[in-house]
């Protein structure tokens, strides 16, 4: 509204007789405080800056006998006391010093403001003209313009020399930089699915319709991958469930891949490799924790909600003679999630 | 007392002569200590950000001399049930033993997590700060860049460390990021054989990132920061615009004594606040996540808070976008939220004082801060940003969410992919008119004064309220800027019709200084003022003239004032 | 052995010991006990009270003799062990459609829940409500039972059983307020979304372990509050809100004018 009438305003009166802008009325007077003008409240003040100090050492003598006298223990409860016993010791002596400080500033000292001049962060012209006149001296000096093949010397030498501290760094980094082991995991033909962590195998009999397990392949801690058994078993994770075979629906080439109603997926999201694991019983579906990309173990473990693209890849399997449930082979593609050479 | 005083005073002077005739310390000292500081709370939220990190590495030092960086597999003996007899890394058993049987191991972790969080926390509000009062202007635009350097460094220092204790939650945050790495095109599956030295997750990550974090991170913290303070000493500190404040002064208290007592004393404070939130304050408490196994995952799987607009757009990105072009896989459904989406917000971030620059074709130092409503679209474009990034962060946390207010999660991550684009546009324009409307309330202000509930009656029986024009100070802080207005720029030919040099350039430039220009309120100009005083009949009375009737006042009763209300 | 000997000082000794004496004890007991489902034997009173209870509450929508319609399960086999988890935690009777039952205040008292579930029990065989020391948490081992709390609960009832969201407005209920039995019936039974945890998938020892690390949960936090134990977004709040709001409020009182 204001906007309005002050145009009109504009138009009224005669504009031409004040200055263009206000003018900078400069600092406001001073105003005196508590403490500059009574003696006996800067008194006041100064007993609470010592005051507030006197809480720093307070709390620096009850934090050393915190830490002497109450030991964190062997309980939750004392471990609990310990910390809080030392926070708060720890507390009150920096923030008594912090707080006695800025008091002091705030009541005590000076509380004229005072201004500084500033320059402009240019150098002046005759500056600028004897760095420059500086710098070409130096090029001068030195024939960098006119020895062409120095210039070549000395740009390929320096281009090169960091060679030497690349080549073996980048050489041996990424370790035997075999990224087609992303392909294969420990599964096989025959080898047994076992539950994580214990190890047990599993009769098929025992998974009864509802029943979620998460499975490792027998053998993992075993043989040649003993020692880097972790990298196997963050591929070979499984999830295997049990439904009624009337509730699964299967693609005509996988029909063989399940076993009465038990189907096993990677656990490696398709997304980017979180572990799948909210299994929902009721719907058959599967829900990533991470970001909730949602597959439904009855179809395939086709992608129904979120961000993955494909389908979890699943596991065959069947049973062997003991009735124990075992792999019929490797994934047929790689688990996990995707990268530029998946497919090749 | 007199006496001991003196010999105090001349083993001062003693010690300043022996330093001076070495360094010359005298020059600096002469320099710095009367150097003067201006005095505003927003000017403490970058120091919140220096402390944390000084208080970072106080509590990163107690740390390492018990952190144990290995990833080799032993068996855990310690005061906790449910992780007795555990097998665990040695970064894992060696957290939990500083945790529980180091005294004040548990406090000093807790303080160094929070410090963490805290020290983010204060570098996003410091650079808001920046932001919205314009304080990255000429010339002061690299240091804009150098803290932002900062900011990523910051997110690189709490990435590393939130992973060390090789933790289940964090250990499946490197698994994300494994998967964020290998989808990156052509290089991704070699980019991760390098971060893990093989395939995930290897043996040595831990030790990487222990390198990482206490040593390459820290290193580049530290020098930036160094150079962050001398920039801020050689440009002097901006000031908020006030009477007696100019673009050639800065006015405020001297370093010494008042501003070492402040800011000196703000780091204890820091310090102090930090010891009582890790005292009282659970945080990270990686005995409940267990110990890394590639198998197991537990709901509520978030980073820290500042890497979750990263895991917000994750989640909200719809599966649909990964193609397969020629046998090749290309995971956009990972690129664009991971990368992408960062890479613009981060680059519009960076390069934000150069466009405004562009925009104004100002090349004039700005050493008075605008105050935000006077700068609408700037100020806009800075809550739109903030929103995105908000919507991010509630994306990131949509689990909670759910189970928090009893909603679906898959409604809310519908509506989230919705917000993400509309949210920030509604946010700007909401802005940009909030910020036009004060700025009209500043002109209302400057023009008619306070209001003063005393209404009046004239002899002809009008009613009006009486109004109190400012004072000169009052009203020069709503005055004080100058007006921004949209670039002209040459036609498009000369007068003998030649088309001109560098016009679609200026056409450009002249479009975005429109955007940023077009709509704007100008601060009220002596004449303004004048003529509403003249014609004015809300304002002040002493100055009508008496042959329109003596204004009779009746409003002195209560019921007067509360009609009024 | 060897190893053994070394650490036969451990001050962890002692509670090593007491913790073995505890086992052995325990699992003495529980091999010559007699188990509760024969010692109690429900008689043809509850049977009967049972039935008449589930015509008046359950059969609108079980059907009159619990064989389930559309919407409903049939109840058949399912056991004692359901209907004492379904009643004791008031999931049923459901009060209303929803993503799934929510808990609340039981509507039947103990007797007349065990009537119930006696009465179900009838109808066809099921897992039977677990005995005092198939729950007792302190003849588990809670490091066991973290780690298959970890492997097989936690990711939807989140790492220490603080419960998480599921798809479609469904959830993995805060297992806190929950009694052993109640969590014992939970993972034999499978209800809802829950897939079931047989005797095969995890032993009665096993489930008893992870009753025993959800029993450790309830000594809280060694470090403070737990701040609701929901991981860093709640400490990413906290930080804002008393980290920030704390120190900003410092730095304006450091930034104001003294009176």
């Amino acid at each position: 509204m204001s906007n309005e009438h002050s145009s009109t305003d504009l138009t009224v009166s005669g504009a031409g007789t004040s200055p263009a802008t206000f003018q900078d009325p400069g600092m406001p007077p001073h105003q005196e405080r508590m403490a500059d003008k009574d003696p006996a409240a800067a008194k006041r003040a100064e007993r609470q800056v010592v005051v507030l100090f006197a809480v720093s050492v307070l709390g620096t003598v009850g934090m050393l006998l915190a830490y002497f006298l109450v030991p964190s223990g062997d309980t939750v409860e004392s471990m609990r006391t310990s910390n809080l016993l030392l926070g708060l010791g720890l507390f009150l002596s920096m923030f008594g010093i912090g707080a006695a400080a800025v008091h002091w500033a705030k009541t005590l000292m000076s509380d004229h403001e005072q201004a500084e001049a500033r320059h402009p962060q240019k150098s002046d012209p005759e500056t600028r003209a004897a760095a420059l006149a500086a710098l070409e001296a130096g090029a001068q000096d030195s024939g960098i313009g006119r020895r062409g093949l120095l210039k070549g010397a000395v740009v390929s030498a320096v281009a090169l020399a960091p060679l030497t501290f690349a080549v073996p760094l980048v050489g041996q980094v990424g370790g035997d930089w075999d990224v087609s082991k992303f392909r294969h995991t420990l599964w096989e033909r025959g080898r047994r699915l076992v539950r994580d962590p214990s190890g047990d195998p599993i009769r098929a009999a025992d998974v009864t319709i509802g029943s979620a397990y998460h499975v490792i392949p027998d053998g993992l801690r075993e043989g040649e991958h003993a020692t880097h058994w972790i990298e196997e078993k963050a591929k070979a994770v499984v999830l295997m469930v049990r439904m009624d075979p009337r509730d699964l629906t299967e693609a005509e080439d996988r029909r063989d891949w399940s076993y009465e109603g038990i189907v096993a997926y990677s656990k490696i999201c398709t997304h980017v490799g979180c572990p799948v694991a909210l299994y929902e019983r009721q719907t058959h579906h599967l829900l990533c924790p991470c970001h909730q990309s949602t597959f439904d173990m009855a179809d395939g473990a086709k992608v129904v909600f979120g961000p993955a693209k494909r389908p979890l890849p699943q596991l065959p399997i069947t049973v062997d003679d003991e009735g124990y449930l075992v792999a019929q082979s490797d994934f047929t593609e790689p688990i996990g999630p995707s990268y530029w050479e998946r497919l090749k | 007392m007199s006496t001991r005083a003196t010999t105090g005073q001349r083993a001062a002077a003693g010690t300043a002569d022996y330093l001076d005739q070495r360094t010359g310390v005298g020059t600096a000292v002469k320099g710095f200590a009367r150097k003067i500081f201006p005095d505003h709370w927003s000017f403490l939220l970058g120091e919140i950000a220096l402390y944390s990190f000084v208080i970072l590495i106080l509590s990163g030092f107690f740390l390492t001399m018990f952190f144990v960086p290995s990833m080799t597999l032993i068996v855990y003996e310690g005061p906790l049930a449910a992780m007795n007899g555990v097998e665990m890394s040695e970064a894992f058993a060696s957290t939990l033993d500083l945790s529980f049987e180091v005294t004040g191991g548990l406090l000093m972790r807790q303080i160094h997590h929070w410090a963490a969080l805290l020290f983010m926390a204060a570098i996003v509000t410091h650079m808001m700060r920046v932001f919205f009062t314009g304080a990255f202007r000429k010339p002061r635009e690299i240091n804009w860049v150098v803290g932002f350097v900062l900011m990523i460094l910051g997110l690189a220092a709490g990435f590393t460390g939130y992973s060390l204790p090789d933790d289940v939650l964090s250990g499946n945050g490197l698994r994300i990021t494994d998967g964020v790495v290998k989808s990156i095109p052509v290089v991704g599956s070699y980019m991760s054989y390098f971060i893990f030295g093989g395939e995930f997750p290897g043996e040595h990550i831990i030790p990487r990132l222990f390198t990482l974090h206490i040593l390459l991170i820290p290193g580049l913290i530290l020098a930036l920061i160094g150079l962050h303070l001398f920039l801020v000493v050689l440009h002097k500190h901006t000031h908020f615009p006030g009477p007696g404040r100019t673009q050639r002064n800065v006015v405020g208290f001297p370093l010494f004594p008042v501003y070492v007592a402040k800011a000196g004393g703000f780091f204890f404070i820091v310090f102090g606040v930090l010891a009582l939130m890790a005292g009282t304050m659970t945080i990270n408490p990686v005995w409940n996540y267990g110990p890394y196994d590639p198998s197991p995952v537990a709901a509520g799987a978030q980073p820290d808070w500042y890497m979750l607009f990263l895991e917000g757009g994750l989640r909200l990105m719809p599966g649909a976008t990964e193609f397969v072009i020629a046998g090749y896989t290309l995971s956009l459904n990972v690129l664009i939220p991971a990368v992408v989406i960062p890479g613009l917000l981060f680059t519009a971030l960076a390069a934000y004082p150069f466009i405004e620059a562009f925009a104004t074709g100002d090349k004039r130092e700005h050493h008075l801060l605008d105050r935000p409503r006077n700068a609408p679209v700037r100020t806009g474009i800075g809550v739109a940003i903030l929103t995105a990034f908000f919507i991010l962060l509630l994306a990131g946390a949509n689990d909670l969410i759910a189970t928090h207010f009893a909603m679906s999660l898959n409604d809310i991550t519908y509506i989230f992919r919705v917000l993400f684009f509309v949210a920030p546009v509604v946010a700007f324009w909401a802005t940009k008119r909030l910020c036009l409307g004060l700025q009209r309330k500043d002109r209302e202000l400057v023009l008619h004064g306070h209001e003063t509930g005393r209404i009046v009656r004239f002899a002809d029986g009008e009613y009006i309220e009486v109004h109190k024009p400012l004072d000169e100070y009052e009203r020069w802080i709503r005055v004080q800027h100058e007006p921004r207005r949209p670039l002209e720029i040459l036609p498009e030919h000369d007068e003998r019709g030649v088309r001109r040099k560098g016009y679609h350039r200026d056409a450009l430039r002249a479009r975005v200084s429109r955007f940023f220009y077009e709509d704007r309120i100008e601060p009220v100009t002596p004449a303004e003022l004048a003529a509403a005083h003249s014609h004015g009949e809300h304002d002040a009375l002493e100055g009508r003239p008496s042959s329109d009737g003596v204004p009779a006042e009746i409003a002195s009763g209560p019921s007067v004032d509360a009609r009024d209300r | 052995m060897k190893a053994i000997a070394a650490r036969r000082h451990h001050r962890l000794a002692p509670v090593a010991l007491l913790l073995l004496a505890l086992l052995v004890t325990g699992g003495l007991y529980a091999a010559l006990a007699p188990s509760a489902a024969s010692a109690s034997a429900p008689s043809e009173d509850d049977i009967a009270a049972g039935r008449a209870l589930f015509q008046a509450n359950c059969a609108t929508c079980h059907g009159p003799s619990a064989e389930g319609r559309e919407g409903a399960p049939s109840l058949i086999g399912v056991g004692a062990a359901a209907v004492d988890f379904q009643v004791s935690t008031g999931r049923m009777p459901m009060q209303m459609d929803g993503a799934q039952a929510m808990a609340k205040p039981p509507q039947f008292n103990a007797e007349e829940t065990s009537q119930l579930a006696a009465y179900v029990a009838s109808l066809g065989a099921g897992p039977a409500i677990p005995s005092a020391e198939q729950v007792d948490p302190s003849l588990g081992d809670a490091a066991n039972g973290g780690a298959l709390f970890r492997t097989n609960c936690a990711m939807c009832h989140g790492a220490i059983g603080k419960g998480g969201a599921l798809s479609e407005g469904k959830y993995a209920p805060n297992l806190g307020p929950s009694t052993p039995t109640q969590i014992y019936e939970a993972m034999q039974t499978g209800p809802q979304s829950m897939p079931v945890f047989n005797d095969a998938n995890l032993t009665p020892e096993e489930k008893r372990d992870i009753i025993a690390f959800l029993g450790e949960q309830d000594a809280g936090s060694p470090g403070g509050t737990d701040l609701g134990a929901i991981g860093p977004v709640g400490e990413g709040i906290w930080v804002w809100v008393v980290g920030m709001g704390l120190l900003i409020a410092c730095a304006v009182w450091i930034g104001a004018k003294s009176s």
